[in-house]
């Protein structure tokens, strides 16, 4: 049976540093958390979706298909794991701030499970305010809410914890 | 690709030979009995499909955008807990059926989902009545199955629940917001409630199949998640200011594959393409 070595793995999460979300492409699977490791043997990417029906999951995974071929790693295979679920405190802190540039509002970090409604105030990232408010608990994707700043009158997507 | 009529397929024959004598609704199981963890998953699954089929008919029509993204992200999220269980039951059967062929290639009768389900829409209340019950009591019955014996449902199960929490929310809201609004909302709230309480208690039944998986501890027992499904009924309803409705006769048959006339029709629609034209890929 083939087995990689920690270089090897290394070489393969560098790989992956550079997919990006099909949804999201200002952030890549990595950033996300979406991708839980390498196995070393069988070797395989084992990914986990965000949501249960993320339509983006597939595209994801033809994603990093591609990637690893395009980097000769054509015989690591890429599998799905659905635990542990999937958590927005798995989101790393550059995919936060690459969240916030690209004008969506990342998750608080570390409190995903005590606030699933996502109610607590969010600092615009168009302006910084924080007299924000919810409009919509379901947004654009199954990953994200839909807020509106008060002081900019600006709509922005919110990441929901999770 | 040429179009065909749609063609009886294989398990259509088999299905049609073990039907009973004319093929009579009522006459008892159309199915023969398959083995219980099957059955179960394609009830889960099915309730999931069905609902999720349901919501996306309302996709563009409701009464607003944002409960329009709601509905329709709902019947996402329904749609892929579908996928999980439908391809699980497949894996557990061995014929060679995964979830798209459980979903899109079996007929009415081999349906295993509850009654509440398959329910037309109606107005805007009414899909909303439907989804809060729906919603609750699945809410439940997810937290119990994150703990079955059965790893594959237990991480189903754990994952979807974080994803019901939303729709039982949401849903909670809509009641309250209706229920406690104009005088219209308030009635058609009353109305769909009281339209959708007499497919509450089949969501509860346990049966033989069930049983033998509950001592088992791979199914988690509907029944004891009554009490924590009315008590939540109630405080909702008070905060809406609606009266826990008439209890009319409870329906059932879901389960074994006695549906309303609804399923069919909304099966027309979704089964269409693929059984058309049997070999399409996006």
């Amino acid at each position: 049976m083939q087995v990689i070595d920690a270089a090897t793995t290394a070489r393969i999460m560098a790989v992956l540093d550079d997919v990006p979300d099909p949804e999201i492409p200002a952030v890549t699977v990595t950033d996300l958390g979406i991708v839980r490791g390498v196995r070393a043997a069988p070797p395989a990417v084992l990914v986990t979706p965000t949501y249960t029906g993320c339509p983006a999951t597939l595209v994801i995974e033809a994603s990093i298909r591609a990637a690893l071929d395009r980097a000769g790693f054509k015989n690591i295979e890429v599998e799905t794991v659905l635990s542990p679920p999937w958590s927005t405190d798995w989101i790393s802190d550059r995919g936060r701030e690459r969240l916030e540039r690209y004008g969506i509002a990342p998750p608080p970090k570390g409190i995903a499970a005590r606030h699933l409604r996502g109610d607590e105030p969010v600092a615009c990232p168009q302006c910084g305010s924080s007299e924000t408010k919810e409009v919509s608990r379901f947004g654009s994707t199954p990953c994200k809410a839909l807020w509106r700043c008060l002081d900019c009158l600006e709509p922005f997507d919110r990441f929901k914890c999770h | 690709m040429a179009p065909s009529l749609p063609t009886v397929q294989p398990d259509d024959v088999t299905m049609a030979e073990k039907a009973p004598h004319g093929g009579s609704f009522d006459a008892g199981n159309a199915i023969a009995p398959q083995p219980a963890l099957f059955d179960y998953l394609l009830r889960l699954g099915d309730d999931s499909l069905i609902l999720g089929q349901r919501l996306t008919e309302w996709c563009g029509h409701a009464p607003a955008l944002e409960i329009d993204l709601s509905l329709a992200n709902i019947g996402l999220d329904l749609i892929g807990q579908a996928t999980l269980f439908l391809n699980l039951a497949g894996e557990i059967e061995d014929q060679r059926r995964d979830g798209d062929k459980l979903a899109f290639h079996r007929d009415v009768l081999a349906f295993r989902n509850c009654l509440l389900v398959e329910q037309p829409n109606g107005d805007f209340a009414q899909t909303i009545a439907r989804q809060f019950l729906f919603s609750t009591v699945q809410l439940g019955l997810f937290e119990g199955l994150a703990r079955s014996s059965e790893p594959r449902i237990a991480e189903i199960a754990a994952k979807a629940v974080k994803e019901v929490r939303y729709h039982a929310d949401l849903s909670a809201d809509w009641v309250i917001r209706l229920g406690d609004g104009t005088e219209e909302s308030c009635r058609r709230m009353t109305e769909g409630l009281d339209w959708f309480w007499r497919f509450v208690d089949e969501m509860f039944d346990v049966d033989d199949v069930e049983r033998s998986l509950i001592e088992a501890g791979i199914a988690c027992d509907r029944g004891s998640l009554r009490v924590a499904f009315d008590a939540r009924v109630q405080q909702v309803l008070r905060d809406a200011s609606l009266s826990l409705p008439e209890y009319p006769r409870a329906v059932r048959g879901g389960r074994v594959g006695h549906h309303s006339e609804h399923l069919g029709h909304l099966l027309a629609t979704m089964q269409f393409l693929p059984r058309t034209y049997p070999d399409a890929v996006w």
